[in-house]
């Protein structure tokens, strides 16, 4: 199914003491001359957190920067749903936060399966970053004596997450859109919004530029620049119904793989507790409950299984706080994949509530009299109305119910310490590359992570690659810009001629059964086999059966969707495969065959202690496996545990 | 709640490109479920337009949560339809009856051009936001977070103003068509934060500039825009933004 690399795969982490490796790989880092930089150019894809923090830092630096995004506007990527909050280990509570204990709980909130070096730098660039947003006007909540506020979010016993109310996302992006405006206004940055990157361009083993789709006109073209740098998010729509906006793809991650770059761990996908459950065939998205709502929500479900009573006639002693009484350190807080798994088992074992007995309470009951209905609204009033939005049940008189659902993907495209991918030149940030939070993200953690990655990593090492690389000047006639721009025509075309009887959207629903069913919350051998054939067959009958209408000379969004779900298809074959070849379970991937006697993840260290990064070959072709083996110096490779 | 199916007439706004002539188009659909939402509801339409062969109705829409901004839709002549704070993609189909008839247009400004259906541009927000909607501060050289400290209540309030999700409605609900209830929330914002105090002048100056130039009209204070506001943006806004404005005004002058 697939072969192995001989050579072990370079992270290319810097010598020294974890502590000082970030300020010391700074300190030797080459730099382009002020007048040197307006001759570069940079394209950004994607104006999420990383893309828009990237693109305006390395405008302000004076390089020439050009930005797309998929969306009419740079201010709605999907960055902009984010609820919840953002780290940073400033310790303003005074509750013992430190940036050892920020690494340390990434390192044991991912199972083991992050890097140690990005994972230790990540925690300690996380206060610049809360400064640097204060310095923006974001309005952060505050205390009554003017300071900035703080909650707890899961797999913590600290207090460290910055919030906005239930719209951190929303604040943290429109300060980095603002950035990147001024550098739009300044005529250092081009905007290119409702543009889809189709291809990269390699040109001498380097990345080089990107065929774009203007998604008004339908024309294609050709961008080059000397650095390329994919912002462009996550893939949890492969599960067609997810947390994510509808927009999201892996259609420019998916197009440098195919051009070379390294996929890894695609099978560590993270599905989020707390959700509102699905209610119809017709669902077009699943709605987020943030994770904050766990700091005062209880979960439970009844003791009796099939117990018919509402829940407000359900007296405690008849209630089954289960996360509480499983994990009684960490109770309503474990960490995400911890309290799918327990959500799921309950519902399994017949004990779920709601009309399809698939979902669990979550009950602010016992917070609301504790503090008052009033302060419960002030800190989660969006949150609730939202729910009572969609569900048209009024959170604040019976809990809500949420079941778990895709939310996050914490396999990328494979980088090194630089935030480089194995093509030279090609730089991934964000959600989009595989990142520092191992086989499952803590809450709050994305955010940090991408304004790191844009605001603070990546401005110091694309400079430090032009300054030592000297790409040379090409121009578009170059041949392999010319083949990449035919390819990813005739692509559109070929889509088009198939003229079959089934819209993209039905496939794509078809293709999200079949890997929740069998590569979500819990995966078995047998499960992922079948996986494997029924995506292989799903493609076929795509190309073979698929139907597009309209013109491709305008907009045209169900094309727009048919090329996505025409990448999902190829990405989803790698993604079962990735979780058929990891035989332990870590983190959100559960391995059915591989879990201790009372239903925990078993990892499996002596195999499997490492970063699978896969090599394509062609589609539906055996990929390599490199394998970037990871090393635990700093905190010893241990059990998680939150009992 | 009544999981009763609904039959619903929709009239829809079509329109092939930016110069094309546009159409009312009716369609039936005899099997609405009223639990969902009105987006999936056209994704309901426009899988049986595709089956038929027919190009089905291009509508703006990303996140579905209410907070990208990108749904849009006249809905019966009002502005994200009938329910109080609520976006498009967060009406529920509960919230009409079985026999309606509905009517779905793009927004109808001057400044924001038809591309498709109901598809409109709307960069001249953007355009509008180059133009000051920020504080201009470099990455690396901030101080401190806690260094200036920011009465929770004003925070409160900057967050109430910063919450704007870009999406149009106020200019689609104007009758003027005017952008004044954009604008105010971003000098609102800027204005009660301390962080945004050095550009304060400079910053609604060019913004108001940049509004004109982009063809919106001007406030006759009909308050349309805070009725149509999803995120509930006061016009109080618009009455610190005409502060704002006059305030600049004179320092220029002196
Ligand atoms: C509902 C929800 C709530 C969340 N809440 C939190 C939270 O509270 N705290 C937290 O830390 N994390 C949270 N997360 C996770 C976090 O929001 C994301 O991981 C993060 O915002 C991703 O940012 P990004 O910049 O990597 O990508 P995105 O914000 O997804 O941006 C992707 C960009 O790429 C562009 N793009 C995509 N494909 C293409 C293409 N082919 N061509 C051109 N452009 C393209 C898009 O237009 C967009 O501009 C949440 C996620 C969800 C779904
Ligand atoms: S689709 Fe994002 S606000 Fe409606």
């Amino acid at each position: 199914m697939f072969t192995v690399a001989s050579e072990p795969l370079d992270g290319h982490v810097p010598e020294g003491p974890l502590p000082e490796k970030w300020d010391s790989y700074r300190d030797h880092l080459q730099l382009v001359s002020p007048n040197n930089k307006r001759k570069f150019e940079i394209i950004v894809v994607g104006t999420g957190l990383a893309g828009a923090s990237a693109a305006a830092s390395l405008a302000e630096l004076g390089f020439n920067v050009k930005s797309f995004c998929i969306q009419d506007s740079p201010r709605r990527a999907h960055s902009i749903a984010a609820q919840g909050g953002i780290n940073a280990a400033k310790n303003y509570p005074n509750d013992g936060d430190s940036v050892w204990r920020l690494f340390y709980d990434t390192i044991k909130g991912g199972d083991f399966r992050a890097r140690e070096a990005n994972v230790y730098r990540l925690a300690q660039i996380s206060p610049k970053i809360i400064d640097h947003c204060v310095a923006q006007g974001i309005p952060f909540a505050r205390e009554y004596g003017g300071l900035l506020a703080n909650r707890s979010f899961g797999g913590a016993l600290v207090s460290r997450t910055f919030y906005a109310r239930g719209q951190t996302g929303q604040q943290l992006l429109l300060g980095a859109y603002g950035a990147l405006l001024r550098q739009a206004d300044r005529g250092q940055v081009r905007i290119y919004p409702r543009h889809e990157m189709l291809d990269l361009i390699v040109i001498d083993g380097r990345a080089r530029g990107i065929v774009v789709r203007n998604l008004v006109t339908g024309a294609f073209s050709v961008h080059l620049a000397h650095a390329v740098l994919i912002c462009t998010g996550g893939y949890g729509n492969v599960f067609y119904l997810s947390t994510n906006a509808k927009g999201c793809n892996v259609t420019a991650t998916w197009r440098c793989h195919r051009r070379g770059a390294y996929f890894a761990n695609p099978c560590f996908t993270q599905i989020h507790p707390t959700c509102i459950p699905r209610s119809g065939d017709y669902q077009s998205k699943l709605t987020l409950m943030s994770e904050s709502l766990r700091n005062d929500g209880r979960v439970w479900v009844p003791k009796k299984p099939h117990d018919p009573r509402p829940p407000n006639e359900i007296p405690d002693e008849e209630r089954d706080y289960f996360l509480e009484r499983r994990y009684p350190a960490y109770g309503n807080m474990v960490p995400r994949d911890v309290a799918s798994r327990a959500v799921k088992e309950r519902c399994d074992a017949g004990y779920g509530v709601g009309p399809t007995g698939m979902a669990v309470y979550l009950d602010f009951r016992d917070a609301i009299r504790r503090d008052g209905i009033e302060v419960i609204r002030s800190k989660y009033g969006n949150l609730f109305d939202m729910y009572q939005k969609i569900t048209g049940d009024d959170p604040y008189q019976v809990p809500m119910m949420i079941y778990p659902a895709v939310h996050y993907t914490m396999g990328g495209l494979w980088v090194d310490y630089a935030l480089q991918s194995n093509l030279p030149g090609l730089f991934v940030l964000g959600e989009a590359n595989f990142s520092d939070h191992g086989a499952n993200r803590l809450g709050a953690s994305a955010l940090m992570q991408g304004l790191a990655d844009g605001y603070f990593i990546a401005p110091y090492t694309v400079g430090d690659y032009l300054a030592r690389s000297k790409p040379e000047a090409v121009d578009a006639s170059h041949p392999a810009a010319q083949e990449a721009l035919k390819e990813a025509q005739e692509r559109i075309r070929r889509i088009q001629g198939v003229n079959g009887k089934r819209s993209a959207d039905s496939i794509h629903r078809e293709l999200g059964m079949l890997l929740w069913d069998k590569c979500g919350m819990s995966r078995s051998a047998k499960g992922l086999q079948e996986a494997l054939e029924g995506v292989r067959a799903l493609r076929e009958e795509f190309w073979r059966n698929v139907r597009v209408v309209g013109l491709g000379e305008q907009l045209n969004q169900n094309l727009e969707h048919a090329g996505r779900v025409a990448d999902f298809l190829e990405f989803a074959e790698l993604m079962v495969l990735d979780a058929l070849h990891r035989n332990e379970s870590c983190g959100g991937h559960f391995r059915e065959e591989y879990q201790t006697p009372d239903g925990e993840a078993l990892r499996d260290d002596e195999n499997f202690c490492y970063v699978a990064a896969w090599e394509f070959t062609g589609v539906g072709e055996p990929p390599v496996l490199h394998k970037e083996p990871l090393k635990f110096e700093a905190v010893p490779l241990q059990t998680r545990s939150y009992k | 709640m009544s999981d009763q199916r609904m039959r619903i007439t929709l009239k829809i706004w079509r329109q092939a490109g930016p110069q094309a002539r546009g159409e009312f188009r009716t369609y039936r659909l005899d099997d609405v479920n009223p639990h969902m939402s009105f987006l999936e509801m056209l994704d309901v339409l426009n899988e049986r337009l595709i089956a038929q062969g027919e190009d089905p109705v291009a509508f703006d829409h990303d996140c579905r949560e209410g907070i990208c901004g990108m749904c849009s839709l006249m809905i019966n002549g009002q502005a994200h339809g009938p329910l109080k704070e609520t976006t498009t993609c967060q009406l529920h189909m509960r919230h009409f009856r079985d026999g309606d008839t509905i009517v779905v247009e793009p927004w109808r400004a001057r400044a924001f051009p038809i591309v498709k259906d109901l598809v409109v541009d709307r960069s001249a927000f953007d355009r509008i936001m180059a133009a000051g909607g920020y504080v201009s501060v470099n990455t690396g050289n901030a101080p401190e977070a806690n260094t200036i400290p920011v009465p929770k209540d004003t925070a409160e309030k900057a967050l109430d103003a910063a919450q704007c999700i870009g999406c149009g409605a106020c200019v689609a609900a104007c009758k003027n068509a005017s952008a004044m209830l954009f604008v105010s929330a971003k000098v609102s914002h800027l204005k009660l934060m301390p962080q945004g105090h050095p550009e304060r002048q400079r910053r609604v100056l060019r913004m108001v500039a940049q509004m004109d130039a982009e063809g919106f009209g001007g406030c006759t204070n009909t308050s349309e825009c805070e009725a149509a506001c999803p995120m509930g943006i006061s016009v109080e806004n618009i009455a610190r933004l005409n502060r704002e404005y006059l305030r600049a005004e004179l320092c220029r002058e002196s």
